[in-house]
């Protein structure tokens, strides 16, 4: 029972990574990621 | 190898604590202007909690990247987030916490710190959840402005990580940013000299009682690959693992509790060698029975 639940956990996370990725997920990840987020650093 | 030659998992796991911090926070140079990377390793997520404001940071944080994505414009759910944390829960479970978590490293370090060590009531435990749901997964998404835009405010209210490693140190090297510290930066600063005060009297404080994060992964600690056995033709029920657990586990009751970092402290003073932690099964009989 626990390997078809790792199984569908895996391809589930694959399937979602790549639909995320090619719509666009990533980029706005990349954005947040390399300025200077006001939020974490206790100022936004 | 020999088996009586084996490494124990203390000085496996640290080795590899000290590696994945090292990856992590790469751009050590970046320190000294104060600027951030910024290249395209950034848009994939660290697996451990690790600010993508410090200016070492190489990847994204996976808990400021979700509320990120969820709280934009242009999406209201982040498939790509979710499936990265997907798969290391799977993979790893809470082993991520224990072997790779940046910010886990560091509780422990402060742990060191000579002092009366104290055992944590359990209700504090849950607290982690509600943070996860109310702060990471409702607030920034049901919060927005004018523009449609949710606010991140697990990193705006709470994180510790981002206050130590991005906020002090991008704080150092700009005054501009000295000059707009407020109220919330006076907020943010308590809740972390409050963390760090935890991390010296509690076991990895900030894991057990506030990180989503570490609550993501617990929920995967039942069914993840990495995970931990208790052989019952081995166990003589000795206790010496439950006496030597940080977190407070009982492994042979629930060897897949969700506090369980897989540090493998209890397999490494197991007189019987009856705790096995690893990604292959390798008990015929388990405990609990």
């Amino acid at each position: 029972m626990k390997s078809k639940i790792r199984i569908a956990g895996l391809f589930t996370a694959c399937a979602f990574i790549i639909y995320g990725f090619t719509r666009g997920e990533a980029l706005v990840v990349l954005n947040k990621a390399v300025n200077i987020c006001l939020e974490c650093i206790g100022l936004g | 190898m020999d088996k009586n030659m084996k490494l124990p998992f203390a000085i496996k796991r640290k080795l590899l604590q000290i590696i994945a911090f090292g990856c992590s926070n790469s751009h050590l140079l970046n320190f000294k202007g104060g600027k951030l990377y910024t290249g395209k390793w950034k848009q994939f997520c660290n697996p451990g909690l690790n600010c993508y404001s410090c200016p070492a940071a190489g990847f994204a944080c996976p808990i400021g990247a979700l509320q990120a994505v969820n709280g934009s414009r242009q999406f209201s759910f982040s498939f790509y987030v979710t499936g990265l944390l997907l798969a290391f829960g799977v993979l790893l479970g809470r082993a991520v916490c224990g072997w790779l978590c940046p910010f886990g490293l560091l509780q422990e370090l402060i742990h060191k710190i000579p002092s009366p060590k104290r055992k944590l009531k359990k209700g504090f435990l849950y607290l982690k959840y509600v943070v996860l749901v109310v702060f990471v997964l409702i607030l920034p998404v049901a919060v927005t402005d004018y523009m449609g835009m949710g606010k991140p405010a697990f990193c705006q209210y709470i994180c510790p990580a981002g206050t130590l490693e991005g906020g002090l140190s991008l704080l150092l090297a700009h005054e501009s940013l000295r000059k707009a510290v407020g109220g919330l930066f006076s907020l943010k600063m308590t809740i972390l000299v409050l963390t760090l005060l935890g991390c010296v009297f509690f076991y990895r404080f900030f894991c057990r009682t506030l990180c989503p994060l570490g609550a993501i992964y617990g929920l995967f600690n039942k069914v993840s690959i990495f995970h931990l056995e208790v052989d019952s033709h081995k166990c003589v029920g000795c206790g010496n693992c439950k006496k030597t657990c940080g977190m407070e586990v009982d492994p042979v009751k629930t060897p897949d509790s969700a506090e369980c970092i897989r540090c493998g402290a209890c397999a490494d003073t197991c007189p019987t060698g009856a705790i096995h932690l690893g990604f292959s099964a390798k008990c015929s009989k388990t405990l609990p029975l």
